[in-house]
């Protein structure tokens, strides 16, 4: 009768298998985040932590709640300076959305870099026999069991001035002078694809090596010749791959502040070294908090669009 | 279409495709090995075979996915062995289909005449004809996952006759679909080929298909064509102990031949006790070794002996399978080998039919064998 009466609390187990993701995702997303959106409406101060609390009582049992807009102001006031002022003069004055457009800017840059360079890779292994396919893909996984820093750090030892290439470059009598490629966009961008092609490459393959290889022999069957079938049937047939890499590439990639800040020598501003900075050095953890927020808020909107094209597609399917 | 046309009539019709000593060799294993045929223009032709027996490769080879090692595959008078897939006047249906799962029914059927950049006004109309043949006009904008598995191989098939194509090939055609739909499916669709008037092979693992599509069928095994002729010719004449198993059941008895005339062959049999006559006359002389076949709707059964020396035997009943229109009697010989025999259920008329365990002789009209050397 207890034991009957007790069985009623103890999940079963379909719930218990369920409610492990769930509560990862509450434990370490959804909480976390609530802690940087009550962050961002707080003061900084000089304390340990260094924000004021937004609730307080005072003496009289008073409660108090005091929500503070200054670091979400700050934004948008770089926001006005665009709407009214020419704009050279606006990017001069509007250091977090100069910040903010370059991530963007660099992520889609890596992206689209990634996508043409990972294609053809995630194609020829998807099409390679089941012995090289194994190889081949952990080829492009070895890199992950290096530090992700040692590799970048590696990277500032191939293209500094007295680095690999220039050395190879400079003995070979190819060039008298190095050629300066490090602290450059150029090394930002490298670092950047080289890092995020994997990421790029799993998704399209795993997309990929589902195509039905008959439907490639039907297209050609049909007078289909091998550049018009890929762009008739394998593309178009592969584009959840493409947005699923695509994804996993770029949103990462606007919040990139490693290699930015390793290969670039600092000249150009991301939004994630300004968040670092906010954080870090200015001990402002409301600003770099509202930074947050709303690199997250920018990032939800093409997400939640792509969902919804995704699901409409289906939608007219069935 | 790109390629240079021929004059019409260039091939005569009763030789519209030659293949001609074709191989196709992957390492050591030959999968298609040296396989001449002629086939005349409007031909529905089967090559049947069993998984492995080469005839998938063979048609891989007409349509161009497989290059043959040695060979040439000429074509109402041209030599398309050496013309990449796209390149060719050949067209054909897949195997489950292999329609394009982004497209519609119209898009599909279309994709063919879309490659050879026909104005878009004509592809349409070329498209809607097609549809109505196969009877699909009203599903055109729907995708293949919205279509049934019999409006799947209608799509297929209008995709596939899009390009008016010298040559179709049909590649199980059927076999993706469960029974009952298959039987009638097959009549419609040999209804459609030859109104179109298209030279067609298929390929299936399936006799009932084939002898119910096909003018001519060929059986093949190890990459060999084994028997070609028409349903009947094969069913009734065997060449071989091959085509007598693999094209429905037979009774096989090995013996020593004893006797050989113009008009017949007198068989001795460890199997059977009584000698086995054979009312043709055949090429091997007294003292070879062959083979008896008799197929067991042809095996007659009754509880008396009759008057002939020849074709009959003793036994008992081993088991009965009741199956309507006919039993499958299995009757167990003196030396334990086993005769099936597929008696009508009409059979016993008023007389109680014989049971499991009971005495029978097994006997066939002399007319009702055939001899195989091997």
């Amino acid at each position: 009768m207890m034991k009957r009466w007790l069985a009623r609390f103890v999940p079963k187990g379909r719930t218990t298998v369920t409610a492990i993701p769930y509560s990862w995702l509450l434990v370490f997303f959804v909480l976390p985040f609530f802690f940087v959106l009550k962050i961002s409406f707080s003061e900084p101060t000089i304390a340990k932590p260094p924000y004021t609390p937004l609730v307080q009582v005072t003496e009289d049992t008073k409660v108090t709640v005091s929500l503070n807009p200054a670091p979400y102001r700050t934004l948008t006031r770089e926001v006005d300076e665009f709407a009214t002022k020419p704009w050279t003069e606006a990017r001069q004055d509007s250091q977090y959305l100069v910040a903010y457009w370059n991530a963007i800017k660099l992520a889609l840059l890596t992206t689209i870099l990634t996508l043409l360079i990972g294609y053809p890779i995630a194609y020829n292994i998807a099409r390679s026999d089941d012995s090289t396919r194994n190889t081949l893909l952990m080829l492009v996984m070895i890199p992950f069991w290096t530090s992700f820093l040692l590799r970048v750090y590696a990277w500032i030892g191939i293209l500094k001035d007295n680095g690999v290439i220039n050395n190879i470059l400079m003995s070979l009598g190819v060039i008298h002078e190095p050629i300066s490629m490090l602290y450059t966009p150029f090394s930002v961008l490298l670092g950047m694809v080289y890092n995020y092609l994997p990421f790029m490459i799993l998704p399209l393959y795993a997309n990929l090596v589902k195509l039905d290889g008959r439907l490639l022999e039907a297209a050609e069957d049909l007078g289909s010749k091998p550049w018009p079938t890929f762009f008739q049937i394998t593309l178009p047939l592969s584009r959840a791959g493409i947005i699923a890499g695509s994804m996993m590439v770029f949103i990462p990639a606007v919040g990139e502040y490693v290699i930015p800040s390793l290969l670039g020598g600092g000249e150009v501003v991301f939004i994630g070294n300004k968040l670092w900075e906010d954080y870090g050095v200015n001990l402002n953890w409301p600003q770099a908090s509202a930074v947050a927020v709303v690199m997250l808020a920018l990032l939800c909107g093409p997400i939640i669009w792509l969902h919804r094209f995704e699901q409409r597609r289906k939608e007219q399917e069935q | 279409m790109a390629e240079p046309t021929q004059p019409a009539g260039a091939a005569a019709d009763h030789a519209y495709l030659t293949i001609e000593g074709v191989t196709k060799a992957f390492g050591d294993f030959r999968a298609v090995d040296n396989v001449s045929l002629t086939i005349p223009r409007r031909e529905i032709f089967a090559l049947l075979g069993s998984s492995g027996s080469g005839k998938s490769t063979l048609l891989r080879m007409l349509a161009g996915m497989e290059t043959p090692t040695e060979g040439k595959i000429i074509l109402d008078g041209e030599d398309i062995s050496a013309l990449p897939t796209y390149r060719r006047p050949v067209n054909m249906m897949f195997q489950s289909y292999a329609l394009f799962p982004h497209m519609t029914v119209e898009q599909n059927v279309g994709f063919g005449l879309k490659q050879d950049k026909v104005p878009k006004d004509e592809i349409a109309d070329r498209v809607a004809k097609l549809l109505d043949l196969v009877q699909m006009r009203k599903l055109a904008k729907r995708k293949p996952h919205q279509l049934s598995g019999g409006q799947q191989q209608r799509t297929a098939l209008a995709r596939s006759l899009a390009k008016s194509p010298k040559l179709l090939l049909l590649d199980e055609p059927l076999g993706a679909l469960d029974k009952k739909l298959r039987m009638e499916t097959q009549l419609e669709l040999v209804n459609v080929i030859q109104s179109v008037g298209v030279t067609c092979i298929l390929v299936t693992h399936d006799q009932e298909e084939a002898m119910t599509m096909a003018n001519r069928i060929a059986v093949m095994s190890e990459g060999k064509l084994v028997q070609v002729g028409g349903s009947h010719e094969i069913y009734e004449y065997p060449n071989c102990r091959f085509t007598a198993q693999f094209i429905g059941q037979t009774n096989l008895f090995e013996g020593t031949v004893v006797e050989s005339a113009a008009d017949h062959v007198v068989i001795d049999s460890v199997d059977f006790a009584q000698q086995i006559f054979v009312s043709h006359g055949i090429t091997p002389t007294k003292g070879s070794r062959v083979w008896s076949s008799v197929r067991p709707e042809r095996v007659g059964l009754s509880r008396t002996a009759p008057d002939s020396t020849y074709n009959w035997c003793q036994g008992t009943v081993h088991e009965i399978a009741y199956l309507g229109t006919h039993s499958v009697y299995h009757v167990k010989l003196a030396n334990g080998r086993k005769v099936m025999a597929h008696v009508p259920t009409t059979h016993w008329g008023d007389e109680t039919p014989v049971g499991p365990g009971e005495p029978v002789i097994v006997r066939w009209p002399n007319n009702a064998n055939v001899v195989l050397t091997s």
